[in-house]
């Protein structure tokens, strides 16, 4: 079959790839291959837009044992224990098929942490959408948290943290980032390079249909209004075959047998393979007509291309098969040899004997194009917001309309449809800086949370990359842990635009900084390009998913007021940044401005003393402050206790709004019981951590002097209103 | 004393209730679903969970499992089953227990901490607990909403078998403390003869201050009793 | 006016519940090649002229009681 320019299209690859392509080959490839390439080469399998700059980013450090570059990124938390963890975007196909698209992100990210040996005992997740008052946005937030729930709670691991967030710049181009931590022993990972000649190469799982043909490749497409057509292409999971594939993988794994495992993701068959046999520069052959297929007549085109769910590929030890299929049909999953790994180099395809197929595993692995694609730094705006000029508020009325606002209202209507408790190792879920999970029969724990603010990135990016890892950084050690370090999901608009190209690359300045100053570094992540429709571009929403140890976990530290006639302490210095915040937003719908300047050895400083602080019992409860200011984060740590506040006003700050509503960063919000408190300012002032004593908890009542009385539970039912009535 | 864990595929809260389990004490087995004999024990749990991904109806296709006639025939001779979550789908569908398990009123998963009156505290599962005692324990379910017909909730009331009731802090069982649309609030019945209890609460969850609270551990203490 | 809605997969859609069901009616003694669930409705309209009446139905499929991006839909007069 002669293979036309729009052939060529169809399959996502230019026609400068396309000469590449038989430039490798020495030849024009077949429809086959050419389906392969364009699987292997497209943006989501081969980073090519964005692998020059992720060079950038550290991922080293004495607490990471696998970086980037396997299925999931591993590190330390020390006896002989390691977390392994990934965060994962599944967004184009849950704009199409919320429930489905969100589903099976969760299924393809919990497959990637148990293939390396690892129970997963967490999921997150960040999700976005579009204004609450566009058509589509109920429905696509009613799928995506019936199919996050739908997957993670059938499979019975629980859903313990997440974001939730509203914003026009997404209206056509949700995003469903998915993450997923699991628990094992250091001396039992599994890894993905194959080893060996003449090893059997096993499929193991459900069945290939068709499901996804060339998912990968839409993934790397943005929308535009022939998007309906594609809806054939959206995979459907099935929790239930996942939980019997991962008991049946974690009882394999409890002997010698795997070699290596790879779960089909992305490109399924094609991907794991080539990945495989290229990580131990070895060839691999397959016989497709081997392959357990779930329809009819399928070509090997379909079978190599299809993404569908809940599959393995494992690289097994001789003389293994027997005992492990043995595994497998207890759990009722198949399990077939369908090849082996040889010494061409190749990958090569056969079908009922014939070869239908052979390409260099290099040219499909690591001859990739790499782009280094134009980009320019984002233009700081001099434009200066005038406040004089902004109609007149009452602080009151300020903090509701915040409170009351999709992003800012209480999300338990989501939580409760996620099951936090299975595993009975959840100690902090929903609604905390950080969700706590205790490691199995041990006394210690994780601390994991999610973060982004992609409105600070979109400002001016290197701050808003710097902004994400510190708050992220923060979230963690307000529930007394020490963060160790991160994976990323980088979602943005089309890599061809240079505007787009330069907010990713200064994202990643920032992301970089920050993570190097922390020694947070990054061990696994993401990227999603092309999150865009007819040119416009959703603003960058890099997001970060952070992992902390709480050493010996006593009582877990959370942000709710335990008591009244408690001291609250706001450490760290507020000068009033109210550019891009959320004040100005929800109540003057102004996005202008830059994001509040990172002061790198402040937030060490003060986090690490915080640490100190929590970890000599000094602290009652702690809070990061973040969107909203200073104000919106007392109140949450109200709602969330029912004990009030009584606050003076600041003498020093003229402007009350800059003082409650700015959003500058470094800072946290402590509650220290009167009795602690000579002890705890002493630690502060021998650290040189600026700090200001700013008012007492109380019963009831919400109050700035002269300003706001409320009633708590006014409050609280205020924060409650939102998604109930949506 | 001596436990079974019936372990079906797509069961999750198995490992939580071995957990509970020898955590008071008792000496328990896992037993898988294919399995054709159960050893001599002196209660059965069937756990919580997604048997079979709840596929046809939630319960169905593990109600049809080989092992489930030994359960049967062992519940018959009267030895004391323990059916949690998707364990009391599953006794409903086999017939151990009458009555069904339907969708949730508001057609959403729920997962939260809520509380319970014990209605019957002279059995062997609940001889722990005080008269119309209020436990704070977790559900987590997308069908607990129980329904039966008016025959067996008669004989439910008659007879005292009615195990728990879901109500608010103070005890009172009305609409607002119902989080499924459950029959006048039903969480837990009994058989007849009581050695069977089917509930849709997870007590295993409610065994450890540092997750939650310790309200489930006399479910436990009283097995013992 | 009524009418009987059946609602099935597509046929390439992977129906994790047949596939389950399929499997315990075999392990159950019983024989078959395949079997996929799908849904069922029964609705009674007020418009009298058939051709009309069913353009609604068709309607209420397209607009809620089917997802097209998986399933397909069959309308009969009862």
């Amino acid at each position: 079959m002669k293979i036309s320019n729009k052939i060529i299209e169809s399959h996502g690859l230019n026609t400068q790839e396309f000469k590449d392509i038989k430039k490798l080959l020495k030849r024009e490839p077949n429809l086959l291959e050419l389906g392969i390439f364009s699987a292997m080469w497209n943006e989501h399998c081969s980073y090519k837009s964005s692998r020059l700059h992720l060079k950038k980013l550290p991922t080293r450090g004495k607490q990471v044992i696998q970086g980037p570059g396997e299925n999931a990124g591993v590190i330390d938390i020390e006896d002989n224990d390691a977390i392994v963890f990934k965060i994962e975007s599944h967004n184009h196909p849950s704009f199409i098929e919320p429930y489905q698209g969100a589903a099976t992100g969760v299924g393809g990210i919990l497959r990637d942490v148990f293939t390396m040996g690892a129970r997963p005992i967490a999921l997150l997740n960040s999700i976005h959408f579009g204004s609450p008052s566009h058509p589509k946005t109920k429905s696509l937030l009613n799928g995506v948290i019936s199919g996050i729930g739908g997957y993670g709670n059938c499979i019975g691991i629980p859903t313990v943290a997440g974001e939730t967030k509203f914003d026009e710049t997404y209206n056509e181009n949700n995003l469903v980032n998915a993450m997923a931590v699991g628990l094992v022993q250091k001396d039992k990972i599994f890894y993905s390079k194959a080893e060996g000649l003449n090893k059997s190469v096993v499929y193991v799982g459900s069945k290939t249909g068709r499901d996804g043909i060339h998912g990968a490749s839409m993934a790397s497409a943005e929308f535009d209004e022939n998007t309906e057509e594609k809806k054939p292409t959206v995979q459907v999971g099935d929790p239930f075959t996942e939980k019997l594939l991962m008991e049946a993988c974690l009882e394999l794994m409890k002997d010698n047998s795997i070699i290596s495992i790879q779960d089909m993701g992305a490109a399924g068959l094609t991907s794991s393979s080539v990945e495989m046999a290229s990580k131990g520069s070895l060839g691999i052959e397959l016989e497709l007509d081997k392959v357990p297929c779930r329809e009819e007549n399928m070509t090997p085109y379909e079978m190599m291309l299809s993404e569908s769910q809940e599959r393995m590929l494992i690289i097994l030890e001789d003389n293994k098969e027997k005992d492990a299929k043995k595994i497998f049909d207890k759990w009722d999953l198949d399990f077939v040899v369908i090849g082996k790994t040889t010494n061409t180099n190749n990958l090569t395809l056969k079908f009922n004997g014939k070869v239908e197929g052979e390409i260099p595993i290099e040219a499909l692995a690591t001859k990739a194009p790499i782009y280094d694609r134009k980009w320019v730094r984002k233009k700081i705006l001099k434009k200066k917001i005038e406040f004089k000029n902004l109609k007149k508020i009452k602080i009151e009325d300020a903090l509701l309309k915040i409170l009351s606002s999709p992003n800012h209202s209480n999300k338990s209507w989501i939580t409760n449809q996620y099951d936090q408790d299975v595993m009975c190792d959840t100690v902090q879920r929903s609604g905390s800086d950080a969700a706590i999970i205790r490691i199995h029969n041990k006394d210690k724990a994780i601390a994991v949370s999610v973060d982004s603010s992609a409105n600070y990135c979109k400002s001016h990016p290197i701050t808003g990359g710097k902004q994400i890892v510190c708050e992220n950084w923060r979230n963690l050690i307000s529930v007394g842990a020490k963060p160790l370090a991160i994976t990323n999901c980088l979602n943005f608009g089309n890599p061809e635009n240079e505007n787009v190209m330069g907010e990713f690359a200064e994202c990643l300045e920032g992301i970089k900084e920050a993570c190097e100053f922390l020694n947070y570094p990054v061990v696994s992540g993401n990227v999603s390009f092309y999150n865009g429709t007819n040119k416009k571009n959703i603003n960058p929403t890099p997001v970060i998913g952070g992992v902390g140890l709480i050493n010996k976990l006593s009582k877990p530290m959370s942000h709710n007021f335990k008591k009244e006639q408690s001291v609250i302490i706001l450490l760290g210095k507020t000068f009033g940044h109210l550019e891009q915040s959320c004040f100005l937003k929800e109540n003057y719908s102004i996005i202008d401005g830059m994001p509040p300047e990172i002061n790198f050895l402040n937030e060490k400083n003060n986090g690490e003393n915080i640490l100190k602080l929590i970890q000599n019992n000094l602290l009652l409860s702690v809070h990061d402050i973040s969107s909203g200011g200073l104000i919106v984060a007392l109140s949450e740590m109200s709602i969330s206790s029912n004990y009030g506040i009584k606050i003076q006003k600041p003498k020093k700050l003229a402007n009350l709004f800059e003082y409650f509503f700015g959003e500058d960063q470094g800072r946290y919000i402590l509650e220290v019981d009167i009795n602690n408190l000579t002890k705890t300012e002493k630690i502060l002032k021998d650290n040189n951590i600026y700090y200001e004593n700013i008012g007492f908890t109380q019963k009831d009542f919400f109050e700035i002097e002269g300003e706001i009385k409320i009633s708590v539970k006014d409050l609280a039912k205020i924060n409650n209103e939102w998604y109930n009535n949506y | 004393m001596k436990s079974s864990v019936i372990v079906f595929p797509g069961s999750n809260c198995d490992r939580d209730i071995a957990v509970a389990l020898e955590k008071m004490q008792f000496k328990n087995q896992m037993i898988w679903h294919k399995e054709t004999k159960l050893p001599k024990s002196d209660l059965i749990v069937l756990p919580g969970g997604f048997s079979y991904g709840d596929y046809l109806r939630s319960g169905a296709i593990a109600g049809k499992s080989l092992i489930i006639d030994e359960v049967i025939k062992a519940a018959n001779n009267g030895c004391l089953v323990l059916g949690i979550c998707n364990g009391f789908q599953i006794l409903t569908e086999t017939g151990l227990l009458k009555g069904t398990l339907l969708r949730n009123k508001n057609l959403k998963f729920i997962n939260k901490d809520i509380q319970v009156k014990v209605m019957n505290n002279e059995t062997k599962f609940s001889n722990k607990y005080k008269k119309n005692e209020v436990l704070k324990i977790n559900i987590a379910h997308n069908e607990g909403n129980f329904f039966t017909d008016d025959n067996h909730l008669r004989d439910l009331k008659e007879n005292n078998l009615i195990a728990f009731k879901y109500c608010n802090e103070k005890g009172n069982v009305d609409d607002q403390s119902n989080p499924n649309g459950s029959l006048e609030n039903i969480a837990g019945i009994y058989n007849s003869k009581k050695n069977i209890l089917g509930m849709m609460p997870h007590p295993e969850r409610m065994v450890d201050k540092l997750i939650s609270n310790t309200d489930g551990i006399n479910l436990f203490s009283s097995l013992l009793n | 006016m009524k009418f009987s809605i059946t609602v099935t997969l597509k046929k390439d859609v992977l129906d994790p519940q047949g596939k389950v069901v399929q499997n315990t009616l075999v392990n159950l003694g019983m024989n078959l090649k395949n079997i996929r669930q799908g849904k069922y409705f029964e609705v009674e309209v007020e418009e009298k002229d058939q051709i009309k009446a069913e353009r609604e139905v068709n309607e209420m499929c397209k607009k809620l009681l089917v997802n097209l991006i998986i399933e397909d839909f069959k309308i009969n007069k009862i």
